[in-house]
């Protein structure tokens, strides 16, 4: 445990120094805060069903699909090609606490990502306050349920980022192995969700499996408020595997 | 295990796919000794160090640090290990001093005494004042490779192990760092692989030839010049001829066999001799050859064969033991 606080607090230092840290935040915070304006544009054209916060966080695939690949491809990858892991493992350090170092600092930067993105309805409350709409923007319970969301499904969609880097040791490789993995899960399983309600048949255990994978509708049950435990399991458990699969795919390729 | 020995090496072998790395290798290092490891490339000297330093795995073979088992004990065995790996990787974008700070928490030195092992480590490796708080990126080949020999020595370890510790550097470089080895002798067991024959034979008190992943030979530069190049050999310059200089010689008793003999510029003969007797015969040869119409010697000296030679010959010999196991018989 010692050793992952320490390879912990190195991860999070090297990405405070490094300029890829400060362009990718620059280029999420920007992409993000333009699909904010466009959503409230929308919402004074067009009324709309949904609170702002909800339609925000139903594009979180978008900024996933680049943030999570840019974030983990050099995690392992990196450290592989420059020959600095072999290094790393000459020390008493286990490779579990490597993987978890790695898995800990990318996903404390991604949450901080998200967390940045607070920013915007603060800003749009603030321009907005003599509006009698403008306490929707800060609606405690979507925001909240929303954040949940991301937290939990990010430990999954980091874990893959993770894992694709201890394939490889080219970072373009894995970032690349990374966004189509994570395409697979995000669509791939909406879309096997959704043959459930094109009416196709299916078994009752693949039915009930098939739907767990739909990630979009776990999203609108944390905006409700509906916390399931299922969703919770799935994540988890999936980062849980990745991570494992990472620890004995660096075991095998040493 | 004797007390005296640091590094025990069973019957280790390991396999990458269809090919042997290294198979059957065996030999050990006594505590305090400074070890070379000389193989020509592919021969799996890298491979025998990363099991040694517990990054691999072997399929079969035991070894031992300091009395403990290294599949065994990984982790315990990495607290007595200092390992610098083959072309030294450093993250380029950290300071030097942050670097090994870094490295002295991860190898469990205890947190009163990093900085002090932190300027232990920069002093022996003539870090301090040069290059303290320089980006590792921005140093050059010979610093960086004290970095990695810095390193290596955080923590006081048992055992220090050296892939290539001078590929790339220039003589200046060699020097220093060859000066840097030696002041280990005694405090560490030192195990380095080089290319640069003469490093090795100045720096180590023993030598392991491995070569095609097999152990050919293992001893003191002395007890291995006896065992590939034996006898007392001799560099001759002479102008005359060289069936009248043969006879001279064989007309005193003085029995050598001519290796080579090649003509040089101006009329000179270089010819090397080999003498069957163990004895020294250059005296006797200089008396045998004074005073002889047709031959005039220029200089006569002894040639200690080096460990070029020594590697030369102990690879082919494993090279025709090989080929000469693989060939069926009629």
């Amino acid at each position: 445990m010692r050793h992952f606080w320490i390879l912990l607090k190195h991860e999070l230092r090297m990405l405070l120094i490094s300029p890829s840290t400060y362009l990718a935040g620059a280029l999420f915070l920007g992409l993000m805060g333009f699909m904010y304006w466009a959503i409230l544009r929308e919402m004074i054209t067009t009324p709309q069903d949904e609170l702002p916060t909800v339609q925000f966080f139903k594009i979180f695939w978008i900024p996933t699909f680049f943030v999570v690949p840019l974030l983990t491809m050099r995690s392992i990858a990196g450290e592989r090609s420059l020959g600095t892991l072999d290094t790393l493992l000459t020390t008493p350090t286990s490779r579990i606490a490597v993987v978890l170092s790695k898995f800990a600092g990318a996903y404390c930067f991604y949450l901080l990502l998200w967390l940045a993105t607070l920013g915007f309805p603060l800003i749009a409350e603030s321009l907005l306050r003599e509006s009698n709409d403008s306490a929707i923007l800060l609606n405690r319970a979507p925001l909240m349920g929303s954040f949940a969301f991301i937290a939990v499904s990010g430990v999954l969609f980091i874990a893959i980022g993770i894992f694709t880097s201890s394939l490889t040791r080219s970072q373009l490789v894995a970032g690349m192995l990374a966004f189509t993995l994570l395409f697979v899960v995000i669509v791939g399983g909406q879309q096997l969700g959704s043959l459930n309600q094109s009416g196709v048949e299916l078994p009752g255990w693949m039915h009930a499996t098939v739907d767990y994978l739909r990630i979009f509708s776990h999203l609108d049950d944390f905006a409700r408020g509906v916390v399931d435990t299922r969703p919770f399991f799935y994540y988890l458990s999936s980062g849980i595997l990745l991570l494992g699969l990472s620890t004995l795919v660096i075991e095998a390729k040493a | 295990m004797e007390p005296n020995i640091s590094i025990r090496v069973k019957n280790l072998s390991r396999r990458f796919g269809a090919a042997w790395a290294i198979r059957n290798v065996s030999f050990t290092v006594a505590k305090g000794e400074i070890v070379g490891f000389l193989g020509p490339n592919g021969a799996g000297k890298s491979t025998t160090m990363r099991i040694l330093s517990g990054i691999l795995t072997a399929q079969s073979g035991s070894a031992w640090v300091g009395g403990i088992s290294v599949a065994g004990h990984p982790h315990e065995v990495k607290r007595r290990i200092g390992y610098m790996p083959e072309n030294n990787p450093l993250p380029d974008d950290m300071r030097v001093v942050e670097y090994l700070r870094f490295r002295a928490r991860l190898k469990e030195v205890p947190s009163r005494k990093i900085r002090a092992a932190v300027e232990e480590a920069m002093e022996t490796c003539d870090l301090a004042r040069t290059a303290r708080r320089k980006i590792i990126g921005s140093l050059s080949k010979g610093f960086r490779q004290r970095v990695g020999i810095a390193d290596a020595l955080l923590g006081d370890p048992e055992v220090v192990i050296m892939d290539e510790p001078t590929i790339g550097l220039d003589p200046h470089q060699i020097q220093s760092i060859r000066k840097l080895i030696n002041s280990l002798r005694g405090r560490m067991t030192v195990i380095l692989s080089s290319h640069i024959l003469p490093e090795i034979e100045r720096s180590c008190d023993r030598v392991v030839i491995i070569n095609r992943g097999r152990v050919v030979a293992t001893g003191t530069h002395e007890a291995l010049r006896e065992e590939f190049v034996p006898g007392n050999r001799y560099k001759l310059c002479f102008s005359g001829k060289e069936a009248s200089l043969l006879a001279a010689l064989k007309q005193k008793d003085i029995s050598v066999d001519c290796i080579h003999c090649e003509a040089q510029c101006d009329a000179l003969q270089e010819m090397h001799l080999i003498a069957n007797d163990s004895g020294e015969v250059g005296p006797a040869m200089m008396t045998a050859l004074q005073g002889l119409p047709e031959v005039t010697l220029h200089s006569l000296e002894p040639q200690v064969p080096n460990l070029e030679a020594i590697f030369l010959a102990a690879t082919k010999r494993s090279w025709e033991e090989t080929i000469g196991a693989q060939t069926p018989t009629a």
